[in-house]
């Protein structure tokens, strides 16, 4: 079929462990938004769901580093914190694993891939499946882009690799529904943590929601460090979202800063519109 | 430079159960599997999280140990704050222009 639904959300561990600390009106109204977004992805009917998302050491050290690893397992298991401090009950979730090897197999012309069939999901995969798939029964698909250990791919090898998983969408029988998790601009587990930058948040979402792929790609590592601090390299989640999505424009249904959260949290929708020049259009 | 070694104890402490038994039982058995410096040693044992913090132990990694050591949110903020106070910017790793603000 193709792709089905595509959106994009925070991840922050606070979002979830530190809920009790939040402005409850403010909280609220971005727990509507995220239980909004569970109703149009359930809506989508998708058979599985690809979660772009950037990991926090879970599963990959310095020691092994993959740019970008899809998973590939027939189940995982997350979170990987102390349920306690996520607030969140460890559980087994879903895979995909034939879908998954079908869209590497397909990805794999277009980009390098690792793939793993062991995966335990750590508060980027959770805090997300918590509001959207709250019982953990859709089939998941993790994918994770390194913004931690630098050296870091490129943000255009990002958006590559988005493009490359739309033609496998595309060239799959299923119906398939994409998210992208990651921060804006923060400063997380730092002392800085609380910080947000709050008008390079709106500009990078307005050319997020607008895919403008120039100008998402000339953002530079060392800018985005400076100004949206560490937890910024984390745009490469949108930006390979926006690779997926190439050619339409999304809809911001909330942003706003939440210090204790330590985040600008976000929830936006994509509405896709046909991927041109694709391998599948042309086929 | 063993920031690696220290990130790599961490990591695996984090995310692996038998290690957090080991570290439980006998510490010092686990750390000798490790190659670090008697400063090293000294800010894992004690432990001294602000230390960890300047020598560019990831957050990522440290707010988890923290938590393990018995430190609330707040009190890690704090002590990565007095960290720096007490010895210093961010020695090295991904931090090492962190802190203060922009
Ligand atoms: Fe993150």
């Amino acid at each position: 079929m193709s792709l089905v639904f595509a959106g994009a959300c925070s991840h922050a561990p606070g979002i979830t462990g530190r809920a009790h600390r939040a402005d409850p009106a403010v909280r609220d109204r971005f727990y509507a938004n995220l239980d909004r977004m569970r109703l149009a992805l359930e809506a989508a009917r998708p058979d599985a769901l690809v979660v772009i998302a950037a990991e926090h050491f879970a599963n990959f050290f310095m020691n092994n580093m993959p740019s970008l690893c899809v998973g590939m397992g027939e189940s995982y298991e997350g979170p990987i914190e102390d349920e306690e401090w996520l607030r969140i009950e460890r559980g087994r979730i879903p895979g995909a694993p034939d879908l998954s090897q079908r869209l590497i197999t397909e990805m794999m012309h277009e980009v390098d891939l690792a793939y793993a069939q062991e995966w335990k999901f750590d508060h980027g995969i959770m805090v997300p499946l918590h509001f959207l798939t709250p019982q953990y029964t859709l089939p998941i698909i993790p994918v994770n882009i390194n913004c931690q250990g630098p050296p870091l791919i490129p943000l255009e090898r990002c958006w590559a690799f988005g493009r490359a998983l739309r033609q496998a969408c595309d060239r799959a029988p299923e119906r398939i529904a994409v998210i992208a998790t990651g921060g804006i601009s923060h400063w997380p587990a730092t002392p800085d943590s609380g910080k947000i930058n709050e008008p390079w948040d709106r500009a990078f979402l307005d050319k997020f929601l607008n895919n403008r792929r120039a100008e998402l790609l000339a953002y530079t590592d060392e800018a985005t460090y400076r100004e949206a601090g560490q937890g910024g390299l984390e745009i490469r989640t949108f930006i390979a979202l926006a690779g997926c999505t190439e050619g339409s424009r999304g809809e911001l249904w909330f942003y706003a800063p939440i210090p204790i959260f330590a985040v600008g949290c976000t929830v936006a929708v994509i509405d896709i519109a046909p991927l041109a020049g694709g391998r599948a259009a042309a086929a | 430079m063993s920031l690696y070694h220290v990130q790599k104890l961490i990591y695996q402490l984090n995310r692996d159960p038998s290690v957090r038994k080991q570290y439980e039982e006998n510490f010092d058995a686990l750390l000798a599997g490790f190659e670090l410096t008697a400063e090293e040693l000294r800010a894992i044992r004690d432990p001294d999280i602000g230390l960890l913090y300047v020598m560019g132990v990831n957050g990522q990694l440290l707010m988890h140990y923290a938590a393990l050591r018995g430190y609330e949110w707040d009190a890690y903020i704090e002590a990565m704050r007095q960290g720096e106070q007490r010895y210093g910017p961010v020695r090295t790793g991904l931090y090492k222009r962190a802190g203060g603000s922009p």
